[in-house]
């Protein structure tokens, strides 16, 4: 068939008005989508002004304690203790050993959806410079002394350099003129003595938690951050959490009621979640000053195993209260400003990890805070990682907390109850949700967004850039300290975090209630 | 050529049936883009990092470059909206179906419902190889040799119409 005649077959492009009729015949399909379109939209909005209005939440994203400058002076740091935890936090403040530069770039290079190289380039400067380190196992100083010296966060190939100083005991470090601050990453039983000394000193303090390993130091430790006037900051970084700055605006709008109960979890099960974590191979009582690290802790011979894996023992560790506990009780204490509480009763055993660790790896402590009329469950598991969240209990709905929130209604709720019944409450649904990273908040967004917000696949950026809660903690101490502004974990805030873990672990080690005498400031 | 622009004569039955199922594959188009379009923070993100089966590492690429994200982000919005008036409207019907079928072949090979593979995404229905998006695309290719936009549609005003 040619051009020709196939074109003879044809109608030519035609008004006539049939050719009109059929040409628009599916055109009112439109007018219908239109109409349906708007009805949707329409019932959507309503239910989100039913709903959110009526709750008086602030739709946008949660203001954040820190600002963006980091200008001004630079601040000269000390870091003791350059374990794992300290090399997290030497990362926060900008300084990474260059093997560990090679490591995520090989990563990115091999797989571009890696991002931690690109993004821990982009990580801000924090304007400080790093001029003292101190580890009692050498192999670790000197690694600590190559990170600090990576001003460039640059790889093996620009070979090394040697900024700060390694000094050998933390007295010498923290008597050092050129150091202004120090960021303490030693274990538990040495973060009191050092911070005291720190203050003493007139340096500024980044302790990690818990703020202290005896009851009797806490006092002390209070006392002289605040006889010396220093910026001291404890780590509990998740203080600087969205979801956590939205849930406490939610408590204060009264969105759950009457909160009686809370509920906080650990679930972990490995041997690394469990503090049994790898020797390293080359150490060695030649390496390491095993009577410094002692220190007040009861004498015992040198061990390998309590050295690198010291949480196991309470001669050095404060357990799953000092080092798990505390985490979930600083957040529930900066959402809803719990104080320290009244009573403390604990129970568990050492279920699982018969490794001859004297801490036990199942817990639950409970606190009674009788003038907030409510208690607050602690229970922790280290051989299940079975998934329970952070739940806060209100007589009208529930918050259900991670790095998204969830508030439900309760079936039985007062304030709920017409809302509910008419239906525009749906108690399959959150009436609300805030996930970080979303432009808008609402009470409508979909099953499948909740989900993949739920398995951290969608919103895990802020800005486009992921967040290091703890460079975002140690930035605020910065600028605390350039500006003469406060830290979120204050020693306030750290003092009731040492004394209701110290309260937990009493009354699991000596098997009774524990009771704190608000007047005379003495647990009983 | 030939076989696009012959007469083709169809039932009455057969005309509005292939019509219907047209204008209905256009609404389902046409309201994915609007809701994505209506939603300031929807992103195809999380459907890519989703993905799995034989060609998932294409798909998460395409999630972890910012810039092809906002590309993808933006021709599957726009791209959906298109598609769907075309097929609605009758309006360059064969390029929408095309374009369509592209798509369609896209979120079928990003999520495939191969055995042993789950999804985050809750689905509404139980499948084996053949799920609604396989489908939907045969039904496009349905339409695209059975087509109808210059019988009923603006095509029949533009391009002329092929009815016998």
């Amino acid at each position: 068939m040619t051009m020709e005649s196939d074109k003879n077959e044809l109608n030519k492009p035609g008004k006539s008005r049939r050719d009109i009729i059929k040409s628009l015949a599916t055109v009112p399909v439109l007018g219908a989508f239109a109409y349906g379109y708007y009805k949707k939209k329409k019932f959507d909005r309503n239910i989100n002004a039913a709903i959110l209005d009526d709750l008086g939440m602030d739709q946008g994203a949660p203001k954040h304690a820190v600002s963006a400058s980091s200008g001004g002076k630079k601040i000269r740091i000390g870091i003791i203790g350059y374990g794992i935890r300290g090399t997290q936090l030497m990362k926060g403040a900008g300084f990474v050993h260059p093997d560990w530069i090679d490591s995520i770039r090989r990563a990115h290079e091999k797989n571009p959806a890696d991002k931690r190289y690109p993004e821990y380039l982009e990580q801000e400067d924090l304007n400080i410079e790093v001029n003292g380190v101190c580890d009692i196992f050498d192999i670790r100083a000197e690694r600590a002394l190559d990170a600090a010296g990576n001003v460039g966060r640059k790889g093996t190939e620009a070979g090394r350099e040697h900024k700060a100083k390694r000094y050998l005991t933390y007295k010498e470090l923290l008597a050092a003129p050129d150091i202004d601050a120090v960021i303490i990453a030693a274990p538990d039983h040495w973060h009191g003595p050092i911070t005291i000394e720190a203050a003493r000193n007139g340096k500024h303090v980044y302790c990690e938690k818990p703020m202290t390993w005896t009851v009797e130091e806490t006092y002390v430790v209070r006392e002289e951050v605040k006889k010396n006037n220093i910026v001291f900051q404890l780590g509990h970084q998740g203080r600087q959490t969205e979801s956590y700055f939205k849930a406490r605006e939610a408590i204060q709008k009264n969105l759950l009621g009457d909160i009686s109960l809370i509920e906080v979890t650990t679930n972990r099960n490995t041997p690394n979640g469990a503090w049994v974590y790898p020797i390293h191979p080359d150490a060695s009582p030649e390496n390491i000053d095993w009577k410094q690290f002692i220190g007040q802790a009861p004498w015992h011979d040198f061990s390998l195993e309590r050295f690198f894996r010291w949480r196991c023992w309470w001669d050095y560790s404060t357990g799953l209260s000092g080092d798990l506990l505390t985490h979930e009780y600083d957040a529930m204490n900066q959402i809803l400003d719990l104080g320290i509480p009244r009573y403390a009763s604990s129970s568990g055993g050492i279920y699982y990890f018969k490794d001859g660790r004297t801490v036990p790896d199942v817990l639950q402590t409970v606190f009674e805070f009788p003038d907030k009329d409510l208690s607050m469950l602690y229970s922790a598991s280290l051989a299940s990682s079975k998934k329970r969240g952070k739940v806060i209990m209100g007589h009208d709905a529930n918050m259900e907390l991670g790095q998204s929130l969830t508030i439900m209604a309760d079936r039985n709720s007062t304030r709920y109850a017409e809302k509910i019944k008419d239906k525009v409450i749906d108690l399959s649904r959150p009436i609300y949700s805030y996930i970080p990273g979303r432009k808008n908040v609402d009470a409508v967004s979909s099953a499948t967004e909740q989900y993949f917000a739920g398995r951290g696949l969608l919103y895990t950026y802020r800005n486009g850039r992921r967040v290091d809660t703890t460079h975002l903690h140690i930035k605020e101490w910065l600028e605390a300290i350039r500006s003469g502004g406060k830290t979120s974990c204050n020693i306030d805030r750290g003092f009731e975090e040492a004394i209701t873990a110290h309260m937990g672990t009493i009354a699991y080690r000596e098997g009774r209630r524990t009771e704190w005498d608000a007047d005379n400031e003495k647990i009983i | 050529m030939s076989s696009i622009s012959k007469s083709i004569s169809y039932s009455k039955g057969q005309l509005s049936m292939l019509v219907t199922l047209r204008v209905l594959i256009g609404w389902h188009f046409l309201y994915e883009g609007f809701t994505k379009l209506a939603n300031p923070d929807w992103s195809s993100i999380g459907f890519l990092l989703d993905s799995k089966g034989p060609f998932a590492g294409l798909f998460q690429g395409l999630a972890n470059s910012p810039g092809m994200l906002n590309t993808v982000d933006f021709l599957n919005v726009y791209g959906l909206i298109a598609i769907g008036l075309g097929l609605i409207l009758g309006a360059l019907t064969r390029p929408a179906i095309i374009a369509g079928i592209v798509l369609l072949v896209f979120y079928y090979l990003s999520h495939p419902p191969f055995v042993g593979i789950t999804y985050a995404a809750p689905t509404e229905g139980k499948y084996l190889w053949v799920n609604k998006n396989l489908i939907e695309m045969i039904a496009l290719a349905v339409l695209y040799v059975f087509p109808t936009g210059r019988i009923i549609g603006l095509d029949r005003l533009f391009f002329g119409s092929t009815e016998n």
